[in-house]
């Protein structure tokens, strides 16, 4: 069960915002979150706490394929992304790296920047604990539950390797 | 069962005779490539899987490029991490500065992308070699590593939006205002997940340059991949680089598409894209109230040949203004060459302009290029959002090169119209 306080931004958040390319001369996650978010949010990495919650928008994590961006999030604390839409790279990354995301358009139309959620992520059952609100989040396709099961892609392509010789 | 290129290309490489929409397929991969950005994390993602060594050692493309010549020691260590990975492996592609491009431009001019590929690159670009009639798209990555091990990916086959584009292409316009328009049309996110395909009598006109730089911004349009079917220009450019065989798709007359988006080109004029997302496209006209004090001729979008010979025809026998640093970047050694016989390099320097080595750059905010606060820039890359080239108050203005260019004499937003 995740329980965090919300982080909440609007349309298109791209990967340039989430960490910017300045910063990309390193792959140190804690070093990668120490910029996540500033040139929209500068006092993101000061307000977040570990277990928090970022909501937005439509498309979140448009633009570049860096993975440094989910990697950047999740080592700042953040225990789960809620959005309207991801972008496919990001989302395909977040799966890879570990980040829990969830699409849920009503979560994010009813849910305020501070306000507390409560996630059962396997049932994809978000509660907002300020307003008395529960909704459901779209579930993954069966492939790729399959490949969080079995504890991400590295794992998967391990036993695919196996499978080979 | 009528299909897309973009299916056909799938079905061939997972073993189908047809794929679906909304398929989950695995499908085996012509060429997996990385940059000094995301490979690292790549090879660290591989070493993880105790794979013996990559798939096939020609088959693997690694090319730093972002942050190269070496801008700081932290991107030194990142590209000494792929030499010696390269060096480990024996990887035939791994491209050393001074033989270094800018990867979507480098990798179909080295003829290592052929029509009927499919591809995956740790860069979001990976997409520009659809204008070859290959299906090819970013990922991250993770799964770049895994696909260096295994030669193979996962992918959920996409839906298709074909765009047609009819009426003859007005002077000064070209792939990067259609595309721009495009993307003004549809939005940053027009096309999610979607494959976007792009046809049309417009589309023939266009030269290969003017293909790559529209099927390399289908991303921005939140496209998995652009492709364009293969036609004589096609198969010339392919006869002269190619390395391998290749195989030409083409889309059936009656496949089925999401939708289908009809552009009259015949009225365009070269589009300007505003600050802080491409969609923000508007004509150039409404534009020219905007000053600036930097103007970047290049990258994996506009850094071609074509694009410097256009950029130096505006420029020749003008001077840059005295408000404006113009910085040209030819995208890859070959190209760089070529302007320098050609006589471009001299226009550019002659006009008060740097000309740098092959470098991604000022693109993404790295080096070479820098903004600080407050200052703006018009260049002809592909992304304007907040802080991409610089500082979080600096802005991008993203357009065509004969606008770069037209603006880099004029001190603001310009068309090439104006310096009669």
């Amino acid at each position: 069960m995740i329980k965090g306080k919300v982080h909440k931004y609007g349309d298109n958040v791209d990967t340039d915002v989430i960490i910017p390319a300045r910063y990309l001369n390193t792959t140190d996650p804690r070093e990668l979150a120490s910029h996540c978010m500033e040139d929209i949010d500068a006092d993101f990495i000061t307000n977040v706490s570990q277990g928090d919650i970022i909501v937005a928008e439509d498309n979140f994590g448009c633009g570049s394929s860096r993975e440094h961006a989910p990697i950047a999030i999740k080592a700042a604390g953040v225990a789960l992304v809620i959005a309207n839409t991801f972008a496919r790279i990001f989302y395909r990354n977040s799966l890879n790296i570990g980040l829990p995301i969830l699409e849920c358009p009503e979560a994010v139309a009813g849910t305020s920047a501070g306000d507390d959620l409560e996630v059962d992520l396997a049932a994809g059952r978000i509660s907002n604990l300020t307003t008395g609100d529960t909704w459901q989040a779209k579930p993954f396709p069966a492939f790729m539950q399959n490949l969080i099961e079995v504890g991400g892609l590295i794992n998967y392509t391990k036993s695919r390797l196996a499978q080979r010789t | 069962m009528s299909q897309t290129i973009t299916q056909k290309i799938l079905a061939a490489h997972s073993g189908r005779q047809q794929v679906e929409p909304g398929e989950l397929i695995y499908a085996k991969l012509d060429l997996v490539l990385g940059n000094d950005i995301t490979a690292p994390i790549a090879i660290k993602e591989f070493e993880k899987i105790g794979a013996a060594t990559v798939f096939n050692k020609e088959r693997v493309a690694l090319v730093p490029d972002h942050s190269t010549p070496n801008k700081d020691i932290k991107s030194a260590e990142l590209v000494k991490i792929m030499r010696e990975f390269a060096r480990k492996h024996d990887i035939t592609n791994f491209f050393e500065i001074g033989k270094m491009g800018v990867e979507h431009t480098l990798l179909p001019d080295e003829g290592l992308v052929v029509p009927g590929d499919a591809i995956i690159g740790a860069d979001s670009h990976t997409c520009t070699y659809g204008a070859l009639g290959a299906f090819s798209t970013g990922v991250g990555s993770t799964d770049l590593g895994c696909a260096m091990a295994l030669g193979e990916t996962w992918f959920k086959v996409p839906e298709q939006i074909k765009f047609v584009y009819y009426g003859k292409l007005p002077k000064w316009v070209g792939g990067k205002d259609l595309i721009l328009y495009t993307i003004g049309q549809i939005g940053v996110d027009g096309a999610l997940y979607c494959s976007m395909e792009f046809t049309g009598e417009a589309i023939a006109e266009l030269d290969m340059a003017g293909r790559f730089t529209m099927c390399n911004m289908a991303i921005e349009a939140g496209g998995k991949n652009g492709i364009m079917e293969p036609d004589q220009k096609t198969l010339d450019y392919a006869k002269v680089r190619a390395r391998r065989d290749y195989t030409i798709y083409k889309s059936d007359p009656d496949a089925q598409y999401k939708q289908v988006v009809e552009i009259d080109c015949s009225k365009l004029e070269p589009i300007v894209s505003f600050p802080h997302l491409p969609e923000n496209a508007r004509p150039v006209s409404e534009s020219t109230h905007v000053t600036i004090d930097q103007s970047v001729i290049g990258s994996c979008t506009n850094g071609r040949i074509e694009d410097l010979r256009i950029a130096a025809g505006v420029l020749k026998g003008r001077k840059v203004h005295p408000n404006v640093r113009l910085i040209v970047i030819p995208a890859t050694q070959e190209i760089y060459m070529q302007s320098i016989k050609e006589g471009l390099t001299e226009i550019f320097v002659e006009a008060g302009g740097a000309v740098s080595t092959p470098t991604c750059g000022p693109c993404l905010g790295g080096h070479m290029g820098v903004l600080a606060e407050g200052e703006r820039a018009i260049a002809t890359t592909n992304r304007n959002f907040i802080g991409r080239m610089g500082h979080a108050k600096s802005e991008v203005y993203l357009a065509n090169p004969a606008v770069a260019a037209a603006s880099a004499v004029l001190g603001r937003i310009a068309s090439p119209e104006e310096l009669k």
